[in-house]
């Protein structure tokens, strides 16, 4: 579906370099979009994607400096002279983190804002408010805090704050980004239903499966700021170079390679609604017989006990009610459940930050509720989703030590823990290094070694992958099936339905304050019904071997990851 | 919840109703003849007032509870301290002299001295309310559209407004760091000395600095793309216009600050009311 009419942007070999650094992040960007298209830019972190997305809507060089080579037109207009505002009525960008960008009291507030700084008077701002707020569907909340919104709304929300100004082209930088998935999935429809009214979207997203949920017409994949693919959903897949450059492809599509089938373009690989299933039945049904093997069943011996935890902010609400569960030594376990179903309150009742209004935490059988927070860290550590909340020091070294150092222990034994604690978390090499000189990652397991350090029985982890692409996702995640394999008890707060499939034994699924279930995550995602009732979502690998008609769905799902298990361990 | 201390509460009474800009004036002009006079019957009446209007906005107990707190103990010792490092001040402000009791030495508790004191209290404790009530009963961003109105530049007035916005934000980050890192064995209790404390502090203000700046970052962006800053003015969603009341009641409090003014110049000669004589 080309269309070859009107070229709305156009880069000619275009190039730029922050003044801060001292390579360019873009190099020989020739990319021409047409109006109406819907377009997928995806591309690991560092790739330069966000940078050609800034490019687009002006804030490269308008807030972001640095030198420009060739270039860039939207609409006609060379980007080089244009002011930021002058691109903003021509491209709206709906930004990563939608509750961060609400700067309206209320709905009708933050969609007017645009025409705020237009001096549009006040009752035709109304009369237009009201228009925009009835086609996203929020015009029922216009008078509501945006941050008391559900996640979906909120993206209703910001989409309607840029569509306001009439804006023919559309930029969504990671729209996907913290959203749980049943949300992510309305998201994309929102977005596709725009794009069908004629207008010309442009999305940034490295979750290349949750994207293709609606059709595209073109996908871009970058790598090192240059342009390695231009084409049609179907051909970049048949392609296989997704994983090669760090993005994780469709599961369903791995689940055919491990099969040793050869996907190709007819085979219309963009969705699985589209799979051309009769090429891929028998192939599947083979490997599945020749991999299955009988579950094991392991003796487990409780670690943490939370028992019938019930937990309100205000008296009024319950977040938590009557929510029980039991971690066993050395597991690995998720909690999962749609945003605001109280899984960050749990962990922090575990962690001691909130005092329950009744039930009790037992590690080991001993309950915990006589300690205090700092005593606590002995036996449960967590580290929250930002680095930068926890980080205080300027030195990693110090950073990992003060734990430690404030309980007093001698400084020569600090240096042996710090080390041994370095060495596991694979930073020995920035020994005498400042954080600063530290990627995200890199950061992040800063914070994990800064926890680890006071060797708590359980370690938390609050969405340990937020924001991370697919390699720096494999990175932070291998690294915590590593301690995990060394007995480290880890329990996980997550959005990703990948990481939980892949890396966890078991999911506690959270929803509207009860726990809804308590069982293998496989089994979680294959059931259909207690996904839409927690907004999570069925596992592609369920619905292929559904679609390829294998008797046992669950069994086959359970063996691919047990094999993509072995299979990348062996890799690495 | 500690989030919602110092945040605006959308209602709909008489209070909430009045333009940002009334509500600012009326405050400015009550807290004026508030610190211009020593004399109770007027502080006393603005107290009155203030507890009115406090019913009339609906801010419930709860929400200033902490905040009645902390101002409490504070004008306690403020009371018990003016009494220890000036016994005799109130014989001196009047001119005479009852005694009530002695408690040592140069400590007898005078009806004066009880009376300066009590004045002082009440002043404070009628200016806090005013200030609650603004706070409470404004909206931020209509409060800037006021400001604007009045002159102030509009990038000044939404500077202010969403400081005013992202201060619960903050003071959850504050919150969640805080807590983060006393599970690293920082201890923030009274059981640590003072110094200890202070250094602790900055164990949680680093990172705060730094997710306050990513937040400020993210919101320039946002603000940015949207166009802000481009013309020389805005108009305002939010704004109301002025309306009769809203002049009836500045009207009002500035009666109430001109017979302040003329008690104390024709009424009292002087900044004190004096019981005494």
């Amino acid at each position: 579906m080309f269309h070859m009419e009107e070229t709305v942007i156009s880069f000619k070999n275009f190039g730029f370099q922050y003044y801060s650094q001292a390579e360019p992040t873009l190099h020989d960007i020739n990319l021409d979009i047409h109006k109406g298209e819907k377009i997928l830019i995806a591309g690991p972190s560092g790739s330069g994607k966000s940078t050609l997305g800034n490019c687009l809507n002006g804030l490269i060089p308008c807030a972001y400096r640095g030198t420009i080579t060739g270039s860039l037109t939207v609409d006609g207009i060379d980007t080089r002279n244009a002011s930021l505002f002058d691109l903003s009525q021509k491209i709206g960008t709906v930004l990563q983190d939608s509750d961060g960008q609400f700067i309206g009291l209320s709905v009708a507030e933050d969609i007017a804002f645009a025409l705020e700084n237009d001096c549009v008077p006040q009752d035709e701002m109304k009369v237009k408010v009201q228009k925009i707020a009835n086609i996203v569907d929020i015009e029922h909340r216009l008078e509501n805090n945006p941050h008391d919104l559900s996640g979906g709304q909120k993206q209703r929300v910001s989409l309607a704050g840029v569509m306001v100004d009439d804006v023919d082209i559309l930029l969504f930088d990671e729209p996907l980004a913290n959203l749980d998935p049943r949300t992510g999935e309305v998201a994309i429809e929102l977005i596709d239903e725009i794009c069908s009214s004629g207008k010309t979207v442009i999305i940034i997203e490295h979750r290349i499966e949750d994207v293709l949920h609606c059709p595209i017409d073109r996908m871009i994949l970058m790598s090192d700021g240059r342009i390695i693919a231009d084409d049609t959903p179907d051909r970049v897949l048949a392609r296989n170079i997704l994983t090669t450059y760090g993005i994780r492809e469709p599961l369903y599509l791995t689940a055919c390679r491990y099969a040793g089938i050869d996907v190709t373009e007819a085979m219309k690989p963009a969705s699985l609604k589209t799979l051309d299933i009769a090429l891929c039945r028998e192939p599947l049904h083979k490997w599945f017989v020749e991999h299955v093997q009988p579950e094991k069943q392991q003796v487990q011996e409780p670690l943490l006990e939370i028992e019938d935890i019930c937990f309100s902010y205000d008296g009024k609400k319950q977040v938590l009610n009557h929510v029980s569960a039991v971690v066993h030594k050395g597991e690995m376990v998720s909690i999962v459940g749609k945003n605001g179903a109280g899984k960050s309150t749990l962990a922090h009742i575990v962690t001691g930050f909130l005092k329950p209004d009744s039930g009790s935490i037992r590690l080991n059988g001993e309950d915990l509720s006589k300690y205090t927070i700092s005593e606590r860290a002995a036996y449960v550590g967590i580290v929250l989703q930002n680095p930068n909340q926890m980080i205080s020091k300027t030195m990693i070294f110090d950073e990992i030590a003060l734990g430690l150092r404030i309980r007093g222990v001698a400084e020569e034994e600090i240096d042996r823990r710090v080390t041994d604690v370095m060495k596991i978390c694979g930073l020995s090499e920035f020994k005498n290094w400042p954080i600063s000189a530290l990627s995200y990652g890199q950061k992040k397991r800063v914070t994990i070694a800064s926890i680890l350090i006071l060797n708590p029985d359980v370690l938390i982890l609050d969405e340990p992958t937020a924001g991370q692409d697919f390699r720096h996702y494999s990175e932070i995640m291998e690294f915590l099936r590593r301690l995990n394999n060394d007995g480290q008890t880890i329990l996980l707060i997550t959005h990703d339905m990948h990481l939980m499939l892949e890396y966890t034994d078991r999911a506690i699924v959270l929803s509207d304050s009860v726990k809804l279930a308590d069982q293998k995550d496989y089994e979680v995602l294959c059931d259909a019904e207690l996904c839409k009732n927690a907004n999570l979502k069925e596992t592609s690998l369920f619905q292929l071997a559904q679609k390829a008609e294998i008797s046992d769905p669950l069994g086959f799902v359970r063996c691919f990851i047990r094999y993509d298990k072995e299979h990348r361990n062996h890799e690495n | 919840m500690k989030t919602k201390l110092f945040s605006y509460n959308q209602l709909d009474t008489f209070i909430h109703r009045l333009s940002g800009l009334t509500k600012l004036i009326c405050f400015i002009l009550l807290t004026s003849s508030v610190m211009l006079t020593y004399d109770i019957r007027i502080i006393l009446f603005i107290m009155v007032l203030s507890g009115v209007m406090m019913k009339i906005s609906k801010i419930r107990f709860s929400q200033i509870r902490l905040m009645l707190v902390y101002v409490l103990i504070f004008l306690i010792t403020n009371f018990f301290l003016t009494y220890l490092f000036a016994p005799m001040y109130g014989v001196q402000i009047y001119g005479t002299r009852h005694d009530l009791f002695t408690i040592f030495g140069k400590y007898v508790v005078t009806q004066e001295q009880l009376f300066y004191e009590l004045t002082k209290f009440s002043k404070y404790l009628s200016v806090i309310p005013l200030g609650m009530i603004f706070v409470f009963t404004t909206n931020p961003s209509e409060f800037a559209s006021s400001l604007n109105r009045i002159g102030v530049s509009y990038r000044v007035g939404t500077a202010l407004s969403l400081t005013l916005r992202y201060f619960p934000d903050v003071s959850q980050d504050y919150h969640t760091i805080s807590l983060a890192q006393q599970a690293r064995g920082l201890e923030m209790s009274a059981k640590a000395k003072l110094l200890d404390r202070i250094k602790n502090v900055a164990a949680i203000l680093v990172p705060l600095i730094f997710t306050t700046m990513d937040r400020i970052e993210l919101i320039s962006n946002a603000m940015d793309l949207r166009g802000f800053g481009k013309g020389k003015k805005r108009t305002w969603y939010a704004m109301r216009p002025m309306k009769k009341v809203d002049y009836l009641s500045m009207a009002a409090c500035l009666v109430v600050l001109l017979v302040t003014l003329y008690v104390r110049f024709y009424v009292n000669h002087s900044f004190y009311f004096n019981p005494f004589i």
